[in-house]
């Protein structure tokens, strides 16, 4: 093994200074006619694939007859069935119900007061733990009143809670499928696979051209995007059930629906509730994300801000954003946890000691309802008593624009100079026949033919299509900011790893940073550091950062003792400890961490598209402002396709590293 | 077959690998060796058993010599490689989905070894589960429940959940469950290894309890010998999959099929398992009102070597059959036995 390993990795080494050389000095060469298809994959060879996909998209929507209804009555019909409850639950937590239409519509029953919905979600937080949940989501609802985000709030909040049960219960449904035939999840894995990595906007495209613009094609999105991981989390919650309880169940003579619903499923609880935590955020996540196709809401004050540059109002629905998506979680993961503490059943007691926060609850929305007809202030948060931030963040910005101006630009200047354009270059550098061979040696030397194989694919449906440029600088870009997030994640991983103290404030810090939208990252740097490139980096190496920490930390708190104490026994200092015990045995996880990262970073890519970047994130985002489903969809491939490249080379050698120190 | 034969395997196999059953068309003697070559998990190698109405029929054997595997074929929860299985007559392997669903809500019933309660049920709720899948209302399935949580000596904590009980207390309920539809057939897997020495004795003495009460069919796992002995009418020995032995406990220590047997008996204690009809002088005479022939030597050694002479063996029907002398007695107590 050894003797094999040292000369593959001569090989390897040999072969990336060969690229380097030829990204460096290969220039030249390329530029003689008969040489340059080499560096620029030739026009006339593009496979107009987007062509096709749109032609196809077209037929769908203005041709396609399925005998008694045509796609297009189909997808009406869908739509429709999203559109009643949606309005619904808009009209109680936001607008109202509205008599008449556009102008002169007048409002009959008014939406429910920021006092019941606070006094709601109060109740909730304490009825799921404690006081001090209820005074943490109350405050932060609270907030949203008194800062003037309570409307668009509630919009993005109604979308939610729409979007959710549909993610829950489809999840729910495919995983349960998963689990029981084994063809199904032969079919259904590398779709979940590829759906977790094709970039959101990619298919919010599609979604578009059969939806339309508005909040049904964006519940439609949310939906879509938010399911996958509770299919996957609910197929593993099942395989997860102690053998024996199956067992008792086939004993019993459950029949097959009896033994999912009495038997699965309750046991499986715990597991089944982190999906739903999860399928909470990602909603959340998407919804803000979505409101480029119309789902109004905290997400459009955003956007509109960031395209007016309005720094206050971007800041104010940011942290709105960001305070709504606190609440959500800690309601949300308090919930899951209260589902599966079993407590002893409370003796009987009357019916209001039972209801006695729903009955408080009912009361403060009947009088607050009531009263709001004669006391306004009562019904809708008065805006006159509103705070507006806005106003201190634009001067804030503005004043360190003013004053560190020179400062952020040498910054910025300093780090495109030595740091992102020489990546770039080497990246366009590489004549693309050759990055492909590479890349399939890399696929077959770390995990076979098959990933080779995979790797050569992928890889040539890049190019083929004409995306080799475009993918080069999102590799560059996503390459810059992963460097970049390990470089500051792995240290602090490790940090909290080697100190219980700071592992519990970095801990809160990173389970915080996790639930934020990923929109949210955005609007400081932008204010910051304007568009282009480093904007981007930074945003998304403050996204991608948090896998980086938490497997670093993991990888490095979870050797073992015993290691760790024959190290001490045979006199280690603590840095050889750390670098020669530590670090080795947690490189697995390390690896797994940035493998996370790149991920985020390649998701994230795309929405830093909004800053101005020029790499297949941009592409799709053209293709979403023009609605062109066959540019989106084979940018969003190729994204998605770097994505799968990465993740199984990187898994794969995470896995051989794992082998390696016999660990598993 | 014969009529008091409850449950019987015949030339029973579970290889695990793939083509499993094909490599079993094409050998079906193979041997352990032939078995590993061709790369399959041996779990159990042609097992035949005959489990008789109403005896505690006890399958012993290491850690992973293949027990769970095999009882778990006989209720069909594992689908053999090959081999037939019959239950009270009828081919089990034979019988419907909807037939094997029937047959296990109402005539079989199991016990498991990490309880396998569910969590999110109370202890009555726990009980009640197999019989509100039959179909039976809540109050009746109630009723039966409270019954069974009683007799197994729970009743008060009808209302605690699993995991507010110990394990001794958690396995209590996991046999209240499975006695609340009144199986005919009993499945115990390794029910008592989980729990702590003290405990386990305890619940073998209650086992036998309810067993003296209820005389069920009754299939028991364990890998612990003094347990299969405390225990069994009949003990079955397996070994990387395939029985050795099928015989009562004394049977067992007095002629063991092979040195792999006569290790576990080794350091069982002789006198517990020892009748004095094994060892008795056929034919002898002797003196006293007669002992009878199945008591075990522990019983009656005390009253043989303080009387100093040969004394009378009955049969059950009170007729002299032979006499034990105290000698024997001591050769019993002291191993030297053969
Ligand atoms: N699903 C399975 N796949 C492969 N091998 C198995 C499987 N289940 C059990 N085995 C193997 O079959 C053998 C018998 O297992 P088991 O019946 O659980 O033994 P016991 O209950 O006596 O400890 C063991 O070697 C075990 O590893
Ligand atoms: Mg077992």
């Amino acid at each position: 093994m050894e003797r094999m390993f040292k000369p593959s990795i001569l090989v390897f080494a040999a072969l990336f200074a060969a690229t380097w050389l030829l990204a460096k000095f290969g220039g030249a060469w390329f530029e003689s006619p008969a040489l340059a298809w080499l560096m620029e994959y030739p026009k006339s060879w593009v496979l107009p694939l987007k062509d096709y996909v749109s032609a196809a998209m077209k037929w769908l929507v203005e041709d396609a007859n399925f005998g008694l209804f045509t796609f297009t009555e189909f997808t009406r019909a869908i739509a429709w069935l999203i559109e009643q409850p949606y309005e619904f639950v808009r009209a109680v937590l936001a607008t109202g119900f509205m008599d008449g239409v556009g102008r002169r519509a007048e409002q009959i029953v008014p939406p429910l007061s920021w006092i019941a919905v606070t006094a709601a979600v109060v109740a909730l937080g304490h009825y799921a733990k404690s006081w001090g949940l209820a005074a943490i989501v109350g405050l932060a609802f609270l907030y949203l009143a008194v800062f003037g985000q309570w409307e668009s709030a509630m919009i993005t909040l109604a979308s939610v809670v729409i979007a959710v049960p549909f993610g829950v219960v489809g999840g729910l449904m495919l995983g349960l499928l998963t689990y029981r035939h084994k063809a199904f999840e032969a079919v259904l894995k590398p779709i979940l696979d590829l759906m977790q990595t094709i970039p959101v906007f990619a298919y919010l495209v599609p979604i578009l051209f059969m939806f339309g613009f508005g909040p049904v094609s964006a519940l439609v999105a949310t939906v879509i995007y938010a399911m996958p991981p509770m299919a996957r989390i609910t197929t593993l919650a099942l395989q997860n059930v102690d053998p024996e309880i199956v067992d008792f169940g086939k004993m019993t003579g459950c029949t097959q629906r009896q033994m999912t619903w009495k038997i699965l499923v309750p046991s499986a609880l715990s597991g089944l509730m982190v999906g739903v935590n999860q399928v909470i955020m990602l909603s959340l996540n998407m919804v803000i994300i979505a409101s480029m196709i119309g789902a109004g809401g905290l997400g459009f004050d955003v956007l509109s801000s960031l395209r007016r540059l309005n720094i206050g109002g971007g800041f104010e629905a940011g942290i709105a954003i960001v305070v709504l998506a606190i609440a959500l979680d800690r309601l949300s993961q308090a919930l899951a946890e209260r589902s599966t503490t079993y407590a002893p059943a409370p003796a009987k007691t009357g019916l209001f000691v039972r209801y006695k926060r729903s009955g408080v609850v009912a009361v403060i929305l009947i009088a607050t309802m009531a009263l709001g007809f004669f006391i306004p202030a009562l019904q809708t948060y008065p805006e006159g008593a509103e705070l507006s931030t806005g106003a201190f963040w634009t001067e804030s910005v503005k004043y360190l624009n003013i004053n560190y101006f020179d400062q952020f630009e040498a910054v910025k200047i300093f780090f495109l100079n030595n740091f992102l354009l020489p990546i770039k270059r080497f990246f366009l550098g590489i004549p693309w026949p050759w990055a492909i061979a590479m890349l399939t040696l890399i696929g077959w030397k770390f995990g076979g033919w098959k990933l080779g194989l995979m790797n050569l694919i992928m890889a040539t449906f890049i190019a083929a299509t004409g995306m080799w440029e475009k993918a080069m600088i999102t590799v560059y870009l996503c390459g810059a900011s992963v460097i970049i997030a390990s470089v500051i994640g792995i240290p602090i991983g490790i940090w909290a790893a080697l100190s219980p103290r700071a592992g519990r404030v970095i801990g809160v810090v990173i389970d915080t940073l996790q639930t934020l939208p990923s929109f949210v990252y955005l609007i400081p740097v932008v204010m910051l550091f304007r568009i282009g490139d480093f904007t981007a980096m930074i945003a998304i190496v403050a996204y991608a950062l948090v896998p980086a920490v938490r497997y670093a930390a993991h990888g490095v708190r979870h050797v073992s003792a015993e290691l760790i104490e024959a190290g001490v026994v045979s006199g280690c200092t603590k840095w050889q400890i750390l670098l020669k015990i530590r670090l080795p045995l947690a490189l697995p996880e390390i690896l797994l961490g940035i493998n996370q990262t790149i991920m985020l970073a390649l998701s994230m890519l795309v929405i830093t598209a909004l800053v101005g970047t020029r790499d297949l994130g941009q592409e799709v985002y053209i293709a979403l402002t023009k609605a062109d489903t066959g540019r989106g969809l084979v940018a969003g491939f190729a994204i998605a396709f770097i994505a799968i490249m990465a993740d199984r080379v990187i898994s794969a050698s995470a896995r051989k590293a794992k082998a390696r120190y016999g660990l598993d | 077959m014969a009529e008091n034969i409850k449950l019987a395997c015949r030339n029973v196999w579970k290889l695990y690998g793939p083509r499993a059953a094909e490599f079993l068309k094409a050998n079906p003697n193979a041997d352990l060796e032939q078995v590993r070559q061709a790369g399959f998990v041996p779990a159990v190698r042609g097992a035949n058993v005959d489990v008789r109405d109403g005896e505690i029929f006890v399958i012993m054997g290491l850690s992973g010599s293949g027990k769970s595997t095999l009882v778990r074929c006989m209720s069909r929860l594992i689908e053999p490689t090959a081999g037939a299985l019959f239950f009270e007559g009828h081919d089990l392997r034979k019988a419907s989905e909807k037939a094997l669903i029937d047959i296990r809500r109402h005539k079989m019933g199991m016990v498991f070894q990490h309880f396998a309660l569910l969590p999110h049920l109370t202890v009555l709720e726990n009980v009640a589960f197999p019989l509100t899948i039959q179909g039976q209302t809540k109050a009746k399935a109630a009723a039966r429940a409270a019954e069974v949580i009683e007799l197994v000596g729970l009743g008060g904590r009808e209302h605690y959940y699993p995991r507010a009980l110990s394990g001794g207390q958690q396995q209590r309920v996991g046999i209240a469950r499975s006695l609340a539809v009144e199986p005919e057939l009993w499945f115990l897997d390794e029910p008592f290894s989980a729990l702590d020495p003290l405990i386990r004795r305890e619940m073998q003495d209650e086992f036998l309890r309810l067993q003296a009460m209820l005389k069920k069919t009754i299939v028991f796992i364990t890998h612990d010998f003094d347990e299969a002995i405390r225990l069994a009418d009949r003990i079955a020995i397996m070994k990387d999959g395939a029985i050795i032995q099928v015989a009562t406990p004394e049977e067992l220590v007095m002629n063991p099929a092979s040195d792999y047997v006569e290790e576990f008996t080794r350091h069982v204690p002789r006198d517990k398992v020892i009748s004095v009809g094994a060892v008795m002088q056929k034919g002898a005479e002797g003196a006293g009102e007669g002992l009878r022939m199945e008591g075990k030597i522990a019983d009656i050694a005390e009253a043989v070597v303080s009387a100093n002479a040969p004394q009378m063996v009955v049969d059950s029907a009170g007729k002299p059959v032979g006499a034990i002398d105290p000698e024997t007695v001591i050769n019993v107590l002291i191993g030297r036995v053969r």
